[in-house]
């Protein structure tokens, strides 16, 4: 059971190092989704809100840790 | 993009990625061999590599039987927690925020480590250096089989995503033969820079297709947003050198 908990926390450990930058990125993404759905005519929006929204998460997640 | 720019651009940066973790486990291997021989180093990484097979040879076409939509949807996001989690490692190493990754003091703590459990003769220390050695490469392999899978499957471009990694780990294999030593001048953090800014590029491009938004210049996107992680990246760099040069004042 101990080596299972292990082996997920290993997996888990592959995508996020930072807790805060995963929830960022899953709540651009959520983000997106939710543009997608309601404005399926602008395609392109759903598209910009997650390109910018990635970018600027990486930019101020960055930013944030050096003045930790 | 073309057929071949596809294929070019999936190889790269499955080669480049791979090539990261490889020199990542032969600083384990290698530790290995210099206490222990041989012997339990190449068993162990043989092991590992073995298992390693077998994952990407059941998962990679088991990805083929889900809707492709749902896949690059599911694989772009999880592409983009991995090449952004690598690239804010790196930009917070580059600025001298974090510590960087150094191949020769990790030599050193795997030598202690495997010194002393000869020093204190424990009963069958060749099985535990031959289980570090299958650590190291399975732990290491399973990031490489993650980025083969996923730059590969959602495309039908497993074959040369795999043929790639496994060049990636021999090349890197023969280097580390040759020299006999961790490969500490390999430039760790800007490969590492530069794939994640790879892979976060293509987690955007299928992120975006999973959700149904078309991007403008199809495939060729991809080249966007990898030079838009980059100029991200340095700029983040750029900054966080400026703040910290500011609070040194």
């Amino acid at each position: 059971m101990r080596a299972l908990a292990a082996a997920l926390r290993r997996l888990a450990g592959l995508f996020v190092d930072d807790g805060a930058l995963a929830l960022s990125i899953l709540a651009v993404v959520a983000l997106a989704g939710v543009f997608a759905a309601l404005a399926p005519s602008a395609p392109l929006l759903a598209g910009g809100v997650l390109a910018f929204g990635c970018l600027g998460v990486l930019l101020a997640n960055a930013l944030a840790a050096t003045r930790r | 993009m073309s057929g071949a720019a596809e294929i070019g651009s999936v190889v790269t940066a499955v080669f480049l990625a791979s090539s990261v973790e490889a020199v990542e486990a032969l600083t384990i291997v290698l530790a290995v061999a210099t206490v222990r021989g041989w012997r339990p180093a190449g068993f162990g990484a043989l092991a590992g590599l073995a298992v390693l097979a077998l994952v990407v040879a059941a998962l990679g076409p088991a990805l083929g039987l889900i809707p492709l939509r749902l896949v690059q949807g599911a694989i772009g996001v999880l592409l983009l927690l991995f090449g952004m989690r690598w690239l804010r490692k790196a930009i917070l190493r580059a600025s001298g925020v974090v510590a960087p990754h150094d191949e020769a003091k990790a030599f050193a703590a795997a030598l202690g480590a495997l010194h002393e459990q000869g020093a204190r003769r424990i009963a069958g220390a060749d099985w535990l250096a031959a289980v570090a050695s299958f650590k190291a490469v399975l732990l290491e392999g399973l990031e490489v089989a993650f980025i083969v899978i996923a730059l590969g499957a959602g495309r039908g471009l497993l074959v040369p995503a795999s043929l790639s990694a496994l060049a990636a780990c021999l090349v890197v294999a023969a280097a580390g033969f040759v020299a006999y030593r961790p490969l500490a001048r390999v430039p760790e953090n800007a490969l590492k820079f530069a794939v994640g800014a790879l892979l976060s590029g293509f987690g955007l491009f299928w992120t975006g297709e999973g959700l149904g938004a078309p991007w403008p210049g199809g495939d060729w996107a991809i080249l966007g947003f990898v030079a838009a992680f980059l100029a991200v990246g340095l700029a983040a760099i750029a900054l966080a050198r400026r703040a910290d040069v500011e609070t040194s004042r």
